[in-house]
Formats: structure tokens, sequence, C-alpha cells
């Protein structure tokens, strides 16, 4: 059979019910996947490729139950290995929109590994992080993200572990882009979303996800919405960062620390930080990663977008390059390779 | 006049024709000793004998210079009869340094030839090899010709007109030595030669000084009045045909690049590095210009992973390793059975547990590739029995992979993999087709709807319109693939897979037996055993003992008629590298009292070896 050639092969014009399983969604009531899963429904339409050209990989969790639900292809598969299920389809056909769906204790603790040679090697892959700072489907336990000292029924006397920061993580790994939403904020976490469907190599979005169960307002000293505006910073390329209510406050770089500043006192916009998502080092991403409340606004949006040669389109390239040297492969040459003799 | 030229040309220098020789080369892993084997290995087949290789070095890169766990061995019997081991004890040594000689000399035939390296037997290096005295003074080799050659200093002699350092000189010694192998068993230079030549066309005057060195050795022999008598070997009688030279993991490689060419499926090969399987990732790298996708992945797991995507996506889904890493890759095996996706996994076996023996060979691996997964999760185990069988079963493994939509693991090991023999070249016509058919139609599809007969899922892959699903590592309903919990469907399905391997015995050939089809005594092996044990059972024969044996290179499910087989014999004795895990399969299957026989030494088994454990059972 023919394999289609490019993602947007005569899209028909879909809609987000198009895209929803028969499945019946078993997360808890009120869980914040509800809202990640009705963002990527809604999103999928817009991007004008066809379903059958779409394929949703996860691995274990309760996040990893998403593939279930979207009326794609999709492969629940095991714990931590998403990304290399991801990259073996990627490969064999480019052609297809593959995303992984995680977690923070999927793709950060068990399968760390495997989320970090994926985007260092750039393999063009949607993955999507869903942090909730716990291990929900096991019932409780701290995950890798979970605050220094947070209790859980694996650590009654509090965790001694230090979390590990996903965007820092992705950053390190070089990842080309990178970005953080908010499963509530529905507007930006779509927005967010349909800018990594369309990047063009790895995009690793992490989703701040409430666990109403076994971690419930886990984000909400800087989400709600009474200060929301305060603890966090929304990015935007090309200008200052600047938060408040009020906007009355910004980030200044001061030699090599991110400084709070407030607006008006002797400080200006133009002493500001102005935010480039396209800056090739990822050193300003990565100092902007490692703010996070009480000491800084919390940022949200997309803090690296840059292009570079995906892995299998380099993969291919290569291959087209061996077949332009040597010609396509003779079966019957191959067998008879180097020194031959003749019996009779 | 005191020419040596003039004196060497009174001595008359005989030719003596022998039937088989087996020579070992062995030196510091520095001394180039598997170089020197393989192109010994070369130039013989093409002069048209029959053989058979066993490279044999340390896992160190660079054990330290002169002491024992440095040495580097390299075996090749030769003959003018069809052979099938690098025999079991060699009747040549050839002996770089003190350290070689001790850790060989164990081996050589009484009255062998014994050719050494005369200038390495200083004091440091007898010290360093734990002699106390020097044993070519002392009478300790009086049960061997032995030949002491100061080769560093002849070979210096031989190069003094070259100019390089005389350290690299000194690296040439190895084919000074090849030379005179090659004088005293009467080959060719040319191939070599030609070898040299494109080997350091970048590096001139290096390629002029292993020349040089190479023809220096020759004609030492040829000179030389230490030399009475060199040796012919005839041409082997052995099946018309093309031939060529082939490793275990060279024919593996070209199995599976086969395989895609006959499915008209491109191979997707992901591996970690790992000793002894990482030739082949090497190999299918070189031959991107058949569509082949390598990806040297991250870990075991990923590169297990990644070929099973790879196998949902539409691509012949590949992996390869060694034990340590075939137990990395169980849980995606048991992911690989539960969506029932046609991967395969290599696994060229090793010394074990943990990381063993990493250059040293073992068959004990085949209870984890049967059994060593959670649950009930059954799959095909293959295993080829040569390195030339190793193409036919890369074939046949995705043949059954791709027809029963199951992951298969196929067992070589570390003795096929780096063995080499000459091996008949297929006739590209005649290999089997493997037949590829993805699902297209929507029209009463489910992911897991089954083939009456072979009980296979259909290949519904991705970019497919109408045939969107989901499939994953949870159970699976019948027909419909949703996850089910329900405890019906969970017998059922379990049940449904292990059928759908049970019913490929009758799709694969029947076991043959070697010998009379019943009797007294009956020796069952599988896969690298082969060669040993065919040799070994030969050998009884042809004495006119009535034994005969039956080489499995199936081992799950069995050969049809295996229960058959052995029913006919009075004593079953089951050979093998490890603890007797097919003894223990055999007897769990068939209730039979077979009879063990183990070696757990990180090497082949020696024909005698095991014409006399045959010869034990028959006396009790």
């Amino acid at each position: 059979m023919e394999r289609p050639t490019s993602l947007q092969a005569q899209a028909p014009s879909l809609t987000r019910k198009d895209f929803v399983s028969d499945q019946d969604v078993r997360w808890c009531p009120g869980c914040g996947d509800y809202a990640i899963l009705a963002q990527v429904q809604k999103v999928m339409p817009e991007l004008g490729i066809p379903k059958e050209n779409i394929v949703f990989v996860s691995g274990i969790g309760c996040s990893s139950r998403f593939p279930y639900y979207m009326n794609t292809y999709g492969f629940h598969s095991i714990h931590g290995r998403a990304p290399g299920i991801a990259t073996g389809i990627k490969a064999s056909n480019p052609a297809l929109s593959v995303w992984v769906i995680t977690g923070d204790g999927d793709g950060l603790s068990i399968g760390g590994n495997h989320l970090i040679h994926a985007l260092r090697r750039n393999v063009d892959l949607k993955i999507i992080l869903f942090n909730n700072r716990i291990y929900g489907l096991t019932k409780g336990q701290y995950s890798p993200t979970s605050e220094f000292g947070k209790k859980t029924k694996s650590t009654p006397m509090g965790s001694i572990d230090n979390p590990i920061h996903p965007l820092c993580v992705a950053l390190a790994a070089e990842a080309t882009f990178v970005a953080r939403s908010v499963d509530r904020h529905t507007e930006h976490l779509a927005a967010t979303i349909e800018r990594a469907a369309r990047h063009q190599g790895s995009a690793f979005v992490e989703v701040f996800q409430n666990c109403n169960i076994f971690n419930d307002g886990a984000f909400d000293a800087f989400l709600e919405k009474p200060v929301r505006d305060d603890r966090t910073v929304v990015l935007a390329h090309g200008k200052p960062l600047i938060f408040g209510k009020e906007r009355d406050k910004g980030i200044r770089l001061r030699g090599t620390e991110l400084e709070v500043v407030q607006i008006g006192e002797g400080i200006n916009e133009a002493d500001l930080l102005v935010h480039n998502e396209h800056a090739d080092s990822p050193n300003l991403a990565y100092m902007i990663a490692r703010m996070e409340y009480p000491g800084y606004p919390v940022p949200l949006g997309v803090l690296r977008d840059v292009r570079k040669p995906t892995y299998e389109a380099l993969l291919e390239g290569q291959i087209r390059t061996a077949v332009q040297r040597s010609g396509e492969g003779s079966l019957e040459a191959l067998l008879n390779t180097g020194e031959t003799w003749l019996i009779d | 006049m005191s020419s040596p030229t003039l004196i060497e040309r009174e001595v008359k220098k005989e030719i003596q024709e022998l039937e088989t020789v087996t020579i070992r080369f062995a030196g510091d892993s520095g001394d180039g000793m598997q170089l020197t084997g393989t192109q010994f290995t070369n130039t013989t087949a093409l002069v048209g004998n029959d053989l058979s290789t066993l490279p044999d070095f340390p896992a160190e890169i660079r054990a330290p210079a002169g002491t024992l766990p440095g040495v580097s061995g390299f075996q090749v019997s030769f003959s003018r009869r069809d052979i099938r081991t690098p025999g079991d004890e060699p009747d040549v040594l050839v002996a770089m340094n003190p350290a070689a000689l001790k850790v060989n000399l164990p081996d050589l035939t009484p009255g062998g030839l014994l050719i050494l390296n005369l200038d390495a037997f200083t004091d440091i290096n007898l010290k360093k090899a734990g002699y106390t005295s020097n044993p070519t003074e002392d009478g300790a080799l009086a049960a061997y010709r032995v030949f002491k050659i100061p080769v560093t200093s002849v070979n210096r002699s031989a190069l003094k007109e070259i100019e390089l350092p005389s350290k690299e000189i000194d690296r040439c010694k190895n084919f000074w030595a090849l030379g005179l192998m090659y004088w005293l068993y009467d080959r060719p230079l040319a191939p070599t030669l030609k070898w040299i030549e494109s080997k350091f066309s970048r590096i001139p005057e290096v390629a002029k000084a292993n020349a040089l060195a190479l023809r220096a050795g020759y004609a030492y022999g040829d000179m030389s009045e230490l030399f009475h008598t060199h040796y012919r070997v005839r041409k082997a009688m052995i099946e018309p045909g093309k031939y060529r030279n082939i490793t275990g993991n060279e024919a593996t490689a070209l199995g599976f690049i086969a395989a895609s060419k006959l499915a008209g499926r491109p191979l997707f090969y992901a591996s970690y590095p790992i000793t002894p399987a990482s030739d082949i990732l090497h190999e299918l790298a070189r031959h991107k210009n058949f569509g082949v996708k390598t990806f040297q992945a991250e870990d075991e797991i990923a590169a297990m992973t990644a070929a099973i995507g790879a196998a949902f996506a539409g691509d012949l889904g590949l992996t390869g390793t060694s034990g340590p890493g075939l137990a990395l890759k169980s849980e995606g095996l048991g992911l690989a059975v539960m969506t029932e996706l046609p991967v395969v996994v290599i696994d060229v076996q090793r010394g074990g547990p943990s990381t063993g023996l990493p250059t040293k060979t073992e068959q004990a691996d085949l209870l984890q590739a049967v059994y060593g997964r959670n649950s009930e999760c059954p799959l095909p185990v293959l295993a080829p029995a040569t390195p030339g069988d190793c193409f036919h079963m890369a074939i046949e493994a995705f043949r059954i992979a791709v027809k029963y939509m199951t992951p298969v693991i196929y067992l070589s090991d570390g003795y096929l993999g780096n063995g080499a023999e000459p091996w008949r070249i297929p006739d590209v016509g005649h290999l089997p087709k493997i037949d590829v058919r993805f699902r297209t139609d929507p029209e009463g599809f489910w992911p897991y709807l089954r083939d009456e007969r072979t009980l296979a899922r259909p290949w519904a892959i991705p970019g497919t319109p109408g045939l969107e699903h989901r499939i994953g590592g949870l159970e699976k309903q019948n027909v419909k693939g949703n996850v089910s919990y329900d405890p019906d469907n969970h017998e059922l399905m379990i049940r449904l897979r292990a059928e759908k391997v049970a019913r490929i015995a009758e799709d694969i050939p029947e076991a043959e037996i070697f010998g009379e089809d019943h009797g007294k005594l009956l020796v069952v092996g599988w896969g690298g055993t082969h060669g040993a044990i065919t040799s070994a059972v030969e050998r009884m024969q042809q004495r006119g003992v009535p034994v005969s044996s039956v080489h499995l290179r199936y081992l799950n499910p069995f050969p049809r008629n295996l229960g058959a087989v052995l029913s006919g014999f009075e004593k079953i004795v089951v050979a093998e590298l490890n603890l007797g895990q097919l003894a223990l399969m055999l007897r769990a299957r068939f209730l039979l009292d077979a009879i063990s026989f183990s070696k757990m030494k990180g090497k082949p088994f020696k024909i005698v070896e095991l014409t006399r454990k045959m010869e034990e059972v028959l006396e009790s």
C-alpha cells in the first residue's frame, strides 16, 4: 500500500468529534487530564492532518491512558518507554505525526533516559508531559518533581529527594522546542499545543496538571486566580518579561542572575530582559526555566523554539546518499561481495 | 662464500600431503593475531580447503603486554575433507611470546609443531608469564617439534631499508610469521599482498613494510635449513558451487537484509553496542543503500522498544544483543507478545551470568529466551546451527514473525558469531518469499480478529485510513482489542497466544536424524554445537558404533516429529554449553530420562569430549 507522502495529504475537514474515540474516559472526576484531552482534541482538526496519519504513544500512568481516548492510531506501551516506541514509529514512517503523552514519573523517573535522548536527537515528536508532582495510578507516592520534604505514603517523614525540573532537563538535552502551560488555562494550553504541533523537531511541553485526589492544589500557590498574575510570567517572543496584575514588575538580567524589579522606580521597560525564543544558545532559556515561586514568578509559555535538522530527515538523507553513491542495493551483488571461489 | 642462499640450494625441501591441519596463532592482544588468523583463513578458503575458525581473545582491549590475560589466539582448521569444527587440538602452535606459549601449550597435540619467537623469551617476559626457568632451554618442550626463530630480529634485518620507527617495524612481525606459515603450508602470498595494498593505501611505507615482512617470512622458510619439509592440503571435495568465507555475525546481517528484500519492507535495526553482537550493527550500518535504517539506541530497552515501534509502523523491526541485553529487553518482549507485533530479537549468547565472559561462547540463554518473561509469554525461538546457517535462519525468523504476527528470538552465540567457514552462496531466486499483507480494508476490521489458520491478527499500520485503533500492554478483549479485565476473556487470550505459537510446529521442518532412526543412543544438540556433535557422531559411526544425532534449530515450538524421533532410542544424551537447559525442556515435555552432558568453559565442545561421553553412556 502507498504511504502518505505529506502530513497534509488531502486532509478532509475534521471536527473535534472526529478525534473522540468510543472509549469511556476513566480518569477521576475533576482530574486535570480532562482539560488537556479536550484541548488536544480541539487543536487536532486545526492542524489539517488526516487522523490516520496521527499516532499517540504513551507509557504507564494516569496520563498514559490518553491514547485510548483519541480516535487516531494509538499505542499504550510500557513504563517510561514511549519515546523509544515513538522514535521507531517516526523513523519508520516520517510522514506520521507522532505524539508522546507522558507524566512526571513516566517521563522523568523510569523513562528519564529515553526522554533526554529523544530530545537531543531532535526526533520530530510532540512530547506532552503532564506534571502533577505525584504518582497517581499507584495511589500517592512522591514523584521526581515532588518538592523536597513532601509527605506522601512512601515518605511519611518527608521526601529527602531534590526535585528535578522538567524544563531544565529538556533544555539541557538541547530540545529545539520547550514550553510550559497549565491544564486549566485552556486558551494558553491550546495555543501552546498547536505551536508544538507545528514545530519541526522534538517539541517538549510541560503541563501543570492538578491531581485532585493525591496532590490537590499543588500549583495553587501561584496559579489561583487572585495571585496568578503576580506569581507567574507569561513569555512572549521579542517582549520584555513583565508581570503583575498592574504589569508593574519585570525580570532583569544582572550579572549572571535574573532579578525581579519594580518598574517605575528608576527602572523602565528598556532595562528588562527581552525574551528571545530563537536564541541559538539555551542559556537564557535555562535561567528562565529555573525561576520558581516564591523567589520569582513561574514562567509560562514557549521558552525555546529553534530549527535544526530532524533525526528522521538525517536518517533518510543518509539512505538517499548511500543509494546515490552505490546504487540501490542488489542482494545478488551483496552475497557475492569479497573474495569468492568456485568448486566444481 | 658463506652465502646462505648457496647452502640452502643444496637442501632439497620435501612436500608432504596432509588431510587436515589445525593451526593456532597466539600472541599478545596487541600482536595482531586476529588479523594474522583471518588472513590465513581467507587465503586458505581461496585455495579451496574446507575450514572452520575459532577466534579466542580477551575482553580487555589491551591487557598489560606480555601477561597471561593479554593473550589472544586464533585457531583455524583446514582440510581436504568436509569439516565442521575448528579442531579439538592444534597440530601447530605459533607462539609470539612466553605468555602465549604458557596459555596455549597444554592444547598442542604431542609431537605437534611449535614455532616460537625466541626474541620474546626475555627474562622479563618469562617472569610476566610466570615461568621460573626458560622453557626453550630447560627441556620442557621435548614432546614437540620446536622451531626457535628470532622473529623480531630477522624481521628487523629484512626491513632494514624501510624508513619507519623501530616500533612500527616490529609491528610487522605478525606478517613475517604469516609469511612463514604460508610457505610451510604451501599457500599463495597474493591474496594477503592485495589486502595489504588496499588496507594501507594511504600509508605506502607501512604497506611496503608489511608486504616485505610477509615475503621475508616466506623466503625464510624456503631458505633456512631449519625446515626440511613443507606441507600441502589439497582442495576439499565439497558441494559444487560458488563459495565465500563468512562469519556467523556477517551471515546474520546479510540474512536480515535478505529478509527485508524478500518481504519488500525496510529493515529497521535498533541496537546498543554489546560484545559479541556489535559486528551485526557495524555490518548493517554499511548497507544503507538497501534502505536499512540503523539506530544506535541509548540503551537495550530503547533498542527493543524502537524496534517494536518500527514494527507497528510497518518496517521489519529488529534488535540485537547478547545475554545481559536480552534480560533488559524482557519487558519489551512481553509488550510485543501482548500487542502481537512482528519483531525479531537477536541474542548472540556469551558466557554469563551478569557480565560473565563477554568474548567467550555459551548456550545458557535458552531458558531465558523461551521462558524468561513475566506471566505466560510464549514466543518462537530459533537457533542457527552453523555460521552459514545464520543467513537462512535470519530469513526464517522474519518469515515466522510476519506470518504469525509474533516476536521471535534468534539465538546465535559467540562461537557462531565470530567463527568463519566457507559458505556456498545461495541462489537469490531460490530464497523463500516473505509474504507481507497489510490490512487496508476497514470493512469488518478489528485489531484482534484472527486468521483462522495461523491465528495471526491483522497488521494494520498507521497511515491506513479507516483502521485507526489503539493497542497496548493491557489485556485485550478478544477480537475488538479494547482493554478488558474480564476473567474469561483473559484466560481465552492467554490460551490463544499460546496456541498461535504452538501451531507454528506445523509450518517448520521436521527434525532430521543423522544416522539410523532407532537404536541405543541418540545425541540431541541445538544451535552452535552442530559441527562438534555431528563430527563426533560421524566418528562413532565410522568406527561401526551405531549412534545417531538430532540437531534442533527450532526450540519453541519443537519440530512436530520430535517426540516420535526421541522414542526410537534407548538412551538420549543432550549435549549443550549450559547446565542442561534443553535437557530440562525435553524431560518436561516428553517425560523422558534424558542424560545431560554439559560444558561451561566458555569454549565449544571438542569432538573427543563428545565421543568419550558416548562411549561412557554406551558402556554403562
